[in-house]
């Protein structure tokens, strides 16, 4: 089989690309799904708060998925579900891109790529990750797992929770399971700050009086077949447990919500170059890999909270990709790195080609702490050209800032621009 | 007097209010960065609303269960009630997305719709 595009994965990053891809002229694309429907991670997210950005009301997550899959279904965007990609490569004349995907159908069946858009989104840290140590008894679950019994299936995996981690999916689990009659007893976060969205600490904790101890970690878990208690300690700055301040709680589930990870295997094993901070691809100005014709976004390219932001982001991989295909997308050497300065823990993209640059360019990141007060730079080379005074920056909240073509162009050749963060501003 | 503690989430900087409350009064409000803080906790202190999301039971359908939300938002005493009542409920398969699964629920002029659709077995 022969296509163009080939977007892997069906969830909100594979379908705004999708759509894209196909306003722009793509015909011949396809959408590879290993699950059972379109709409990836957002078809378990029941609560609303999607879509604020793109539709400016609060839509619940298989509503914001729903818009784009009618959408898709609109334009004849042709997709195959229940299909896993199983591996990427690139085909000996370094330019067809080499796609192997399995489905009980046709079994295993390879594609012949123009251009392949990455879109498998993200996974959830394992406990193994964790290193909690004690047995492994019943009752311990991701709460993304959790999510998916609960929302998808009906089931509840437990009476008494107690939640590690205070990412976002942790705490909308804990008003899920408190509303569906169970007992959050705490949520527990290693950090001195919680991970997940202001919003989500006030309407999904506060709201129903669970409370939440910050640098706090679970040391050890009681239960041999199932989960009977786990005693939870507070951490010093290294984030080492302090002896003495054990705490034995009884509980029959313990949820994990300790962040996610890239869904990055395929990239792997075409070798594209990773971002070590954020496991996900390095990607240039266009989404596109060091690998000519492969583009990312979503949640395989750097974890997001906004739903809005992946849709962006995928809508402009979507038109790069199409742009790829009609040769619009020049070939160049001359690339002006973008590098994480104090304080910013990655940039996407990594580098920018200033000749391929639309006339502005987002540059996404996230901050490594929370600082008050504090002023974003952005430096060419070594003199600083912006400073952004900000009232607070978080770890937990993805920042952005937008450079113009017109100024790179007047800085001549440019070999790197910094973002830098400035806490004496 | 009484003093209450609020998190604003009106923006990521998430200013800790408090306000002194003289039985319903509210007499001073202090902490908030902007205006917007004041009108949030005074919401929040008068009339505090929310959408709520939950599932209902679906017979014959290829998923058992269908999310749903509260078309706008109720009063936060509600949601418990609420979510007693969705229990009870069982829909019939097909379900549409947007479709009512109960009508004015508990009361609130507010319907109870269906945000995902759910195809029969
Ligand atoms: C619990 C939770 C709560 C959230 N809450 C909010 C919120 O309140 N508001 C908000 O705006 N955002 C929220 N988000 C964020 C938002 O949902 C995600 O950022 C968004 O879903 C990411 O989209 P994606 O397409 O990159 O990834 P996904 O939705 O994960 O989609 C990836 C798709 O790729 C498929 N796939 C993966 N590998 C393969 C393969 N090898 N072959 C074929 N298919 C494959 C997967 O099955 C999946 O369908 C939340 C996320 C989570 C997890
Ligand atoms: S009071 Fe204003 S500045 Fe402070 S969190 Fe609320 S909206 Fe933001």
């Amino acid at each position: 089989m022969k296509k163009d595009l080939v977007i892997i994965g069906g969830g909100p990053a594979g379908l705004a690309a999708g759509i894209a891809a196909k306003q722009a002229g793509i015909d011949d694309l396809l959408i590879l799904e290993r699950d059972g429907r379109l709409g990836g991670i957002l078809n378990q997210c029941i609560h609303n708060g999607f879509g604020l950005h793109t539709f400016h009301e609060e839509l619940t997550g298989p509503e914001y998925a729903g818009r784009y899959i009618e959408k898709a279904k609109e334009l004849g965007i042709a997709y195959r579900l229940n299909t896993m990609v199983i591996d990427l490569g690139m085909d000996a004349d370094g330019r067809t891109k080499l796609v192997t995907a399995m489905n009980r159908e046709e079994g295993l069946f390879t594609i012949e790529a123009g251009a392949v858009i990455l879109a498998m989104g993200c996974r959830e840290r394992s406990r193994g990750a964790l290193n909690i140590p004690g047995y492994r008894p019943a009752g311990i679950y991701s709460a993304g797992t959790a999510q998916c019994y609960v929302n998808m299936e009906g089931r509840m995996p437990g009476k008494e929770v107690v939640i590690l981690g205070s990412g976002d999916i942790g705490l909308i689990m804990a008003r899920r399971m408190t509303l569906e009659g169970a007992k959050v007893k705490l949520v527990a976060e290693l950090m001195p700050y919680s991970g997940g969205l202001k919003r989500n600490i006030v309407q999904c904790l506060d709201d129903f009086g669970i409370p939440l101890k910050l640098s706090h970690t679970v040391v050890d878990i009681k239960g041999k077949k199932r989960v009977e208690a786990v005693t939870v300690a507070q951490v010093d700055e290294h984030l080492k447990p302090i002896p003495g301040t054990e705490e034995e709680i009884v509980c029959d589930t313990l949820l994990l919500s300790c962040g996610l990870i890239p869904e990055n295997e395929l990239s792997g094993a075409l070798g594209v170059a990773m971002n070590p901070v954020t496991n996900g691809p390095l990607v240039n100005e266009s989404l596109e890999t060091d690998h000519a014709g492969v583009f990312a976004c979503g949640n395989v390219l750097h974890v997001h909270d906004l739903v809005d932001y992946v849709s962006g982001e995928a809508t402009e991989a979507g038109e790069r990709a199409a742009a790829f295909l009609r040769g619009e997308l020049s070939q160049t050497d001359k690339e002006t790195l973008v590098k994480a300065g104090a304080g910013v823990r990655y940039t996407v993209p990594s580098r920018i080609a200033v000749d391929r640059m639309k006339a502005t360019q987002v540059v996404r990141f996230r901050v490594g702490n929370v600082y008050r007060d504090a002023a974003v730079e952005v430096w060419f080379g070594d003199k600083r050209v912006n400073s952004r005074k900000k009232k607070v920056l978080a770890p937990g909240e993805m920042e952005q800032i937008i450079l113009k073509k017109a100024d790179l162009e007047a800085a001549g050749d440019l070999s790197e621009i910094t973002i830098s963060i400035n806490e004496q501003a | 007097m009484e003093k209450r503690e609020f998190v604003c989430i009106g923006c990521p900087l998430g200013c800790a209010i408090s306000v002194d409350l003289d039985g319903e009064q509210i007499r001073a409000i202090t902490g908030n960065t902007c205006p917007r803080g004041a009108d949030y906790v005074t919401k929040e202190i008068r009339d505090p609303r929310r959408i709520v999301t939950s599932l209902v039971r679906v017979a014959q359908g290829e998923l058992p269960v269908v999310s749903v939300k509260t078309a706008g938002d109720i009063p936060k005493g509600k949601i418990r009630e609420c979510i007693r009542v969705l229990k009870k409920i069982e829909v019939q398969a097909p379900v549409q997305m947007g479709d009512v699964v109960a009508a004015d629920i508990c009361g609130t002029g507010v319907d109870v719709i269906a945000t995902r659709s759910v195809e029969k077995e």
